[in-house]
């Protein structure tokens, strides 16, 4: 099996994790597109690899109010998987995504029930279809957990990720992928974040 | 001119009034602060994981809570606290995720605050305040001129331990 070392990864290794990335993003994505009947477009992923000091300062600060949904992973990669969109963002997807019938008003801070579970089930849809591409690609099984949810500090809430890097390495990798409608942008991160042992078998299904 | 002090994830620093520390966005991390309420003299770490010795890569003692507080107790030693006055102040471990969820994983914040305790109770350094737990993140300030430390949460009153 490959072994991986975060800090000492290959030109090869991380290639192969930026394209694992936009397939994976840009299936989200055209769900994302789908499901909010609009045009969104995918900016190329980046890879990151953050000191933790960093990482709070991610997405407008370690303070910056955001939405992330969390499904852990199981099967052929344990892991997790994140999905994080900044607060605003996330009010305009679920507007979106709710028509006409969005009950809370623009300026509310808070979501009403209806769009919090309006915005469980996009964070459902589309870790779905990134983990589906990543599954088909890798031909590996992948058991995700129903997705969580939490509104709360960006720094907080990378904590739950940053743990479990923690774990394996000083520094998180993270691959990045900006999207956006043409009139508003809506900035989003997707992280996956497998354990050791998964990155090592993710790359030798690969043929790395 | 008083700065404030930024102590990032993983990470710990000493402080000595008039500045003050912080650290921002605790989420399933734990806060800790050592005082020394005579000498005003303090120290904070944000710790992520219980324990290094189950863990592989752990060359950054600020990570770990055992390490974390063995170094930053140094640390305090060396700027002149007294290491029978000082006293601690936590806060943090929340599970961000599925707080009613049994996910081992997702429960570390329950883990590093049990471990951050063992570790103070073994150092004989009494946990003078905490605000631990629960499912929403904290930021937190201390001042080491008056021994308060301020805790922010979104959506909650300031409280001060």
């Amino acid at each position: 099996m490959a072994e991986v070392k975060l800090e000492e990864m290959n030109h090869m290794q991380f290639d192969v994790l930026r394209e694992i990335g936009n397939i994976g993003a840009g299936n989200a994505t055209t769900a994302l597109s789908q499901m909010l009947s609009s045009k969104i477009d995918m900016k190329v992923p980046k890879i990151d690899l953050l000191e933790f000091k960093e990482l709070g300062e991610l997405i407008g600060g370690a303070e910056n109010i955001v939405v992330g949904i969390l499904l852990t992973l199981q099967d052929d990669i344990d892991g997790m998987m994140m999905f994080l969109v900044e607060k605003k963002a996330a009010k305009s997807m679920v507007k979106l995504l709710m028509g006409g019938f969005c009950s809370g008003s623009e300026d509310d801070d808070d979501f009403s029930e209806m769009e919090l579970s309006a915005m469980q089930e996009i964070g459902n849809i589309i870790a779905g279809a990134y983990l589906s591409s990543l599954s088909a690609l890798t031909n590996m099984k992948i058991t995700s957990s129903v997705p969580y949810m939490a509104i709360d500090m960006a720094g907080a809430i990378l904590s739950v990720p940053a743990i479990e890097f923690g774990k394996i390495s000083d520094k998180a990798l993270l691959i990045e992928t900006e999207f956006g409608d043409v009139g508003e942008e809506v900035n989003g991160y997707f992280i996956l974040i497998p354990t050791l042992e998964s990155y090592g078998q993710i790359l030798t299904s690969l043929g790395l | 001119m008083a700065t404030m002090i930024k102590v990032g994830m993983a990470d710990l620093n000493v402080c000595l009034p008039p500045d003050s520390i912080t650290t921002l966005g605790l989420g399933s991390c734990v806060g800790i602060v050592l005082y020394d309420p005579a000498k005003k003299i303090s120290g904070m770490a944000h710790v992520m994981l219980p324990d290094s010795a189950r863990i592989r890569n752990n060359e950054n003692v600020a990570k770990f809570a055992d390490t974390g507080i063995q170094e930053l107790l140094n640390r305090v030693l060396k700027l002149g606290a007294s290491r029978a006055a000082l006293v601690a102040k936590i806060a943090g471990g929340a599970q961000m995720f599925a707080f009613n969820s049994d996910n081992e994983m997702l429960k570390v914040g329950l883990r590093n605050v049990e471990a951050v305790k063992r570790k103070l109770a073994s150092l004989r350094i009494p946990v003078v305040a905490e605000d631990t737990g629960l499912n929403y993140g904290r930021t937190i300030e201390f001042y080491p001129e008056t021994g308060k430390l301020l805790v922010k949460s979104v959506g909650k009153p300031i409280k001060t331990l």
